[in-house]
């Protein structure tokens, strides 16, 4: 009982100015890293999870033996495998959408988040949560995507969950992944590894999925149909650090777009970055529509693009590669990392004026990716 | 992107911004009216352009700033019945009443949705005659055509089942409460290109004449922005007080007379109460008595609120253009997008959050 009393006392409600959870909680703008930091980065705390990377990394020992002795442990020391391991749970609406579906999705986002810390993926798991009347037509269609995605992925799907909750406790189909990938290489990829100097590269045009989703769920009709850039991002990755890239950085732009990944960034790097909106790609249909809607594509959520922040150096080379790769064939410099400060990031606007590029504050699109 | 690239050219820009320097030889007043113009100056550093000579005053014309706290209040407990489907622009789910905000609302289990046009409620009304349809009717002129259509449509459909809380607001007699003010600092004004295509521009005239303003219809691009200012410096170097069209593109001086026919069978002018401003006559659009039973706040018998701001917030002075948003002590502190104390924070088009979102450092 005094056990409790002092659970609560020291434990005071994070986030007391919203009662409830809101949309915009997962939306990937402030509120979202708000209840990141002050509820589940307060509670489970520790040294992997405290990077804020896309994926953990971590280290395991060889199996077999004990380390009692210290030349077992040297040798073990030397046998240390480095992995990275991601979740990420899928509820997009629609379940098929143009450029994908939800099975693609689960496969492709949970491989980027592995990419973004440079490893190779190996496995994944797969947990669906089923509502009761969902055609088992749809289920089939969903599943074979995911397979087709493995495949292509290079990925094996090694375990799994099966779930069916009553109708109206669900939306149809929820998929969880669980990504395990194995570190091949000696850099360390990390947001609080930039450092001012350095070039931001992005991989390709942005705002492709969200708009994609907006379109098909708003029912708006534009002249073509714009078609998610939902793919996997890890073989472009690898291409750069075994070209030797001094990669400091790597992060995919789903919710929140851009504008999220660079200030998450400049926060745990403690930089200001500066980049420019002429040199930002922007496909004309995807501007159009949300010129139309009144969104930012800088805002807007991407599932097959991420930015890479590399040494200066390294720069020309980098963008070489990744326009070497499908997936990243227009990939662009668009600013770099101006010196170690308060975190800022400014845009250059097109009028040449300068200014801050500021995180979302609530939510952009309902229920994306 | 066609037809909007044009009017981002930074070189025209230039071009323009230079020519405004050679015109001004004193320093001059510029009132932009519209919100959407305000947020594209601060989000393409427009006014980091012109000479220091020009101060741009950020206007009232955010429909989201303006509609009082009373009125979203009402929304809220419209919205919090079980039987309504509340339906709304989605910039308004996130104004903050004096307790809670329409996305809390929502996530405590109201069935709360965002259109894109009041005619979608309509069809939501349609589609579930079991519930009570309500839309939140706000905005100025350019939205409210539409709003009047859902309601015209309503009632040759005879549904009963859909209302509209209206806060609808008008320009001119914005403009009129502004210049009469006896701290009035406003030179000339930039008029709002998408009001004016609906409306036109007759009835600036009897404005420009009678306070010896230059109004200016002006786009919303930021080529469109600078040339309005040029030519409201133009107007006031060479002593002209005269309305011009500079967004001919979209507008002529008669405007859209279709919508206008529609709002005039729908709604009646109405004195309306504009947050951190105060009640200005006739500057609102109420239903006309043939559409009545469309009012939500008869419908749903609402109580007359009455409800104080902050004391701390200084937004109308920023309204008025006495204040700039970095001049309140609570800006980007103890007030922020997340936290609104008051008007010009709540909405993205709102001069406060458009410094908060792109200048706060």
């Amino acid at each position: 009982m005094e056990n409790n009393l002092n659970f609560t006392a020291s434990c005071p409600l994070p986030i007391s100015q919203y009662p409830h959870v809101l949309m915009a909680h997962g939306g990937g703008g402030r509120l979202m890293h708000k209840l990141l930091e002050e509820v589940f980065g307060r509670a489970f705390s520790n040294p992997i999870l405290d990077t804020r990377h896309d994926s953990a990394q971590f280290t395991i020992p060889s199996c077999g033996g004990d380390a009692s002795s210290p030349s077992q442990t040297a040798t073990r020391a030397s046998q240390l495998h480095k992995l990275a391991m991601t979740t990420d749970s899928y509820v997009v609406r629609p379940i098929f959408f143009p450029g994908g579906d939800i099975g693609s999705l689960a496969v492709h986002g949970t491989v980027n988040d592995l990419a973004m810390s440079g490893a190779r993926p190996l496995y994944l798991s797969c947990g669906f949560i089923i509502e009761e009347g969902l055609p088992m037509e749809t289920l089939w269609r969903v599943v074979c995507s995911m397979r087709d995605a493995a495949k292509k992925c290079g990925v094996q799907i090694i375990t799994g969950d099966t779930k069916v909750v009553d109708k109206g406790k669900g939306d149809g189909l929820f998929i969880n992944t669980t990504g395990i990938g194995v570190i091949e290489h000696g850099q360390k990829i990390a947001p609080q590894n930039v450092r001012p100097g350095d070039a931001v590269l992005v991989s390709g045009d942005l705002g492709r999925h969200g708009m994609a989703i907006m379109a098909v769920r708003e029912g708006l009709q534009f002249e073509s149909t714009i078609e998610s850039d939902s793919t996997p991002v890890h073989e472009a990755v690898l291409n750069l650090i075994e070209a030797g890239i001094e990669i400091h950085c790597l992060r995919d732009l789903t919710r929140g777009g851009l504008a999220s990944a660079l200030n998450e960034i400049a926060e745990a790097a403690g930089v200001k970055i500066a980049v420019e909106q002429t040199l930002i790609p922007v496909r004309e249909d995807v501007h159009a529509a949300c010129e139309m809607l009144g969104l930012d594509p800088l805002h807007v959520a991407n599932e097959g693009r991420f930015i890479a922040f590399v040494a200066a150096r390294d720069a020309d080379c980098a963008l070489q590669i990744l326009r070497g790769c499908e997936v990243s064939s227009g990939a662009a410099l668009i600013g770099k990392v101006v010196e170690k400060s308060a975190p800022l990031v400014t845009l250059k606007s097109a009028l040449g004026v300068g200014r801050i590029l500021d995180m979302p504050s609530g939510e952009q699109l309902p229920r994306i990716c | 992107m066609k037809f909007l690239d044009e009017y981002r050219d930074g070189e025209l820009a230039q071009k323009l911004a230079a020519e405004i320097h050679r015109a001004t030889t004193r320093p001059r007043t510029i009132m932009e009216v519209c919100g959407g113009q305000t947020h594209a100056i601060v989000k393409f550093g427009i006014d980091e352009l012109l000479p220091e000579k020009i101060t741009l005053i950020h206007g009232p014309g955010c429909p989201v700033c303006v509609t009082p706290l009373e009125v979203i209040d009402q929304a809220l407990e419209i919205a919090a019945r079980p039987e309504v489907i509340f339906t709304s622009f989605g910039d308004m789910l996130r104004v903050p009443g004096s307790t809670t905000d329409l996305l809390a609302v929502k996530a405590k289990g109201s069935d709360v949705r965002i259109v894109y046009s009041p005619l979608d409620a309509v069809k939501l009304a349609e589609e579930n005659p079991a519930r009570e349809v309500v839309f939140f009717g706000v905005g100025f002129e350019t939205t409210a055509p539409a709003t009047a259509m859902a309601v015209f449509q309503a009632a040759q459909k005879g549904l009963e089942n859909f209302s509209m809380l209206i806060s609808h607001v008008l320009v001119p007699p914005a403009i009129e409460a502004l210049m009469s003010s006896p701290d009035c600092r406003v030179q000339a004004f930039l008029a709002a290109g998408h009001v004016c295509a609906v409306m036109g521009y007759e009835e600036y005239f009897p404005l420009a004449k009678k306070y010896r303003v230059p109004i200016v219809v002006t786009g919303f691009e930021p080529l469109d922005i600078l040339h309005g200012i040029l030519m409201a410096v133009q107007q006031l170097e060479s002593g002209r007080a005269e309305v011009e069209n500079q967004y001919a593109r979209a507008v002529t001086r008669a405007g859209n007379q279709p919508a206008q026919d529609l709002i005039k069978k729908v709604f009646k002018v109405v004195p309306r109460k504009w947050r951190g401003i105060g009640e200005i006559p006739q500057s609102g659009l109420g239903l006309r008595e043939a559409y009545a039973t469309f009012d939500a706040a008869r419908k749903f018998r609402l109580a007359d609120h009455r409800v104080e701001e902050p004391a701390e917030c200084i937004a109308g002075l920023i309204l008025q253009g006495l204040k700039k948003p970095h001049d309140c002590p609570a800006f980007g502190t103890r007030c922020t997008p997340e936290h609104p104390l008051g008007a010009t924070m709540v909405s993205s088009e709102g001069a406060c959050a458009a410094y908060y979102r792109y200048r706060r450092h």
